[in-house]
């Protein structure tokens, strides 16, 4: 059995890891939400932004934060011009072509930045180390760990603000549910499309910094974040943000017990199994609720 | 002054030819209503002038206060100041109740004009004021349709198309809406109305056209209109005495043509 700080210490490192799998799941609900479209070019986007990140750091020599804010206008870029370029002259689309579409970009990003940036690992630091450690309440952790989970927390927070508070925030939500009745009071579906695609790929983008440092960066740096975010988002509810938080934390935890009591080597089953497991079980996700009109 | 006009516009839905010519013009302060049974195309004249069938209408010229609306997006048209309460209302169901009212001032700056015109939008509705927190969704068919007319004025449109918005409702809340709707139209909105219910809507209209399959076969002031044999007959439900029934229908929905 497990002593009481050794439960803790399970739930923080969950929350460590699970913070990752929630942005990047919140990353592709983000696009999901506007366009019903499942983004696997996702975690390229995410990957082809921190090399930009990479870039400015080592090449440029410039302060972190200059790097953080170069790579997060290059990710907001990249997301409004895959939607204006690509997604929005489908004609005619179905969920699958445009699924085709989102991996071909996935293919051409990945190798565009093997091409640009090279195929070898490249060490990516954040100004929190990952070894030193400091202690709170007797649970230790990392800078970087802490640092990951409160800029998580924050960014999360920013993104509730914005949709529930703010007047652009409201169109979103109005246009996802009904993107006539959105046109008929002057809400533009192509401008909401494409801001989402825009803030998605700016929440990719963070997740891959965050977890870059972690292994080293290289072209398929965010592969294995990818599939966990997915996972997160088909465990909560591709259709809830709040569902797809929770499932990256649930996620984390879940993979954190089967590495302890099972094997830690196969512990990236776990994400193939919940997915499997939820498809069959309760395809919606466990969080997802369907509200029922009144009749 | 006339706000809308419409010139002869055909639209089509592929190869369903839907609006086979139809104009109109609608004065500014004024209450039109479109007369019309089930598939006329009483939507989709609504539907056309804010421009919500791709690539439609096919012919046709449609202005709004002087200026060509043809060929521009649905959010412009909305923004020079058509409210639209579209059939089946249309609110959005996962909103909140005050949520659904603030989209209705997307296009608008100036946050305590908004404030106070949500204030007006719960004394025309009531109802609502004490429903600010629930799920449009759950709101009973009355309560959707007050809050879709009260998402559409939120624009403070200068004319007001509304669809069909007696339907489904009981004869009381049938004469609440409509008493509203005169409310509306004495504070200034120019109203075009599209109605199954002819009766209803020739008492508060001061104009009127009947449209069947795609064409206008008659106009004029409510008056005229409710004088009109065919009209009596076909719309308010009247019966002309000589009742030899089948040929004089027959005979009746011959004139018009
Ligand atoms: N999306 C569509 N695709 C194909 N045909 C359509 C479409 N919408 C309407 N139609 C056709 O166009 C015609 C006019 O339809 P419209 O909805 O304008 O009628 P309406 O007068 O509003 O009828 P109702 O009183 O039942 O609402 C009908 O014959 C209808 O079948
Ligand atoms: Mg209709």
């Amino acid at each position: 059995m497990m002593d009481f700080s050794e439960i803790v210490t399970l739930i923080v490192r969950s929350v460590e890891t699970g913070s990752i799998y929630a942005l990047v799941g919140l990353a592709m609900g983000i696009i999901y939400k506007a366009s019903e479209v499942p983004n696997f070019a996702q975690g390229e986007m995410a990957t082809f932004s921190t090399f930009i990140a990479f870039m400015v750091l080592t090449v440029h020599g410039a302060p972190f934060y200059v790097a953080f804010v170069v790579s997060l206008l290059f990710a907001y870029i990249l997301g409004i011009a895959f939607e204006f370029l690509c997604v929005r002259r489908a004609k005619n689309p179905t969920i699958l072509s445009m699924i085709i579409l989102t991996i071909g970009l996935q293919m051409v990003l990945y190798g565009l930045s093997g091409w640009v940036f090279g195929t070898e690992q490249r060490a990516f630091r954040l100004p929190f180390s990952q070894f030193e450690t400091v202690e709170i309440g007797g649970v230790v952790i990392s800078h970087l760990g802490l640092a990951t989970i409160i800029a998580s927390f924050v960014l999360m927070c920013l993104i509730y603000w914005f949709l529930e508070h703010t007047k652009t925030g409201l169109a979103m939500r109005a246009s996802q549910q009904n993107s006539m009745a959105a046109r008929i009071n002057g809400i533009s579906s192509n401008r909401v499309v494409n801001l989402s695609f825009g803030i998605s790929s700016i929440v990719g983008a963070i997740a891959a910094m965050l977890f870059a440092p972690i292994i080293t960066l290289s072209p398929d740096l965010m592969w294995d974040p990818l599939l966990k975010g997915f996972a997160a988002a088909v465990l909560g509810g591709f259709a809830s943000l709040p569902g797809i938080v929770f499932g990256g934390y649930i996620l984390a935890l879940i993979e954190n017990l089967f590495g302890l009591w099972f094997s830690l080597e196969y512990k990236s089953v776990v994400a193939m199994g919940i997915i499997v497991l939820v498809l069959y079980i309760k395809p919606s996700g466990l969080f997802s609720k369907h509200y029922q009109r009144k009749v | 002054m006339t706000l809308l006009n419409v010139q002869n516009i055909e639209t089509y839905y592929d190869r369903v030819y839907a609006l086979r010519g139809v104009s109109m013009e609608i004065q500014e302060g004024g209450i039109t209503a479109i007369l019309g049974n089930n598939g006329a195309g009483k939507t989709t004249i609504l539907n056309s002038i804010v421009a919500l069938i791709d690539d439609q209408p096919e012919k046709g010229l449609i202005e709004f206060d002087g200026k060509t609306i043809t060929n521009m997006s649905t959010e412009k048209i909305i923004r020079m100041g058509i409210g639209y309460v579209p059939e089946g209302r249309q609110v959005f169901n996962e909103l909140t109740v005050l949520e659904n009212i603030k989209t209705g001032a997307y296009t608008r700056k100036g946050r305590s004009e908004i404030e106070a015109d949500i204030d007006k939008m719960f004394e025309y509705f009531p109802v609502l004021k004490e429903r600010t927190k629930q799920q449009a969704g759950t709101l009973s068919g009355g309560e959707q349709q007050m809050l879709a007319i009260a998402r559409a004025l939120m624009s403070r449109p200068r004319l007001l198309m509304l669809d069909e918005p007696s339907l489904g409702l009981s004869p009381l809340l049938v004469k609440e809406v409509f008493e509203i709707i005169r409310q509306i139209h004495q504070d200034g909105t120019t109203i075009l109305l599209v109605e199954q219910n002819a009766k209803k809507a020739l008492e508060i209209a001061d104009f009127g056209y009947i449209l069947e399959n795609g064409r206008f076969v008659a106009s004029g002031t409510a008056g005229e209109l409710k004088a009109n044999d065919d009209v009596k007959e076909f719309y308010l439900g009247v019966k002309s005495e000589s009742s030899v029934k089948g040929y004089q229908r027959y005979r009746r929905k011959r004139r018009w043509r």
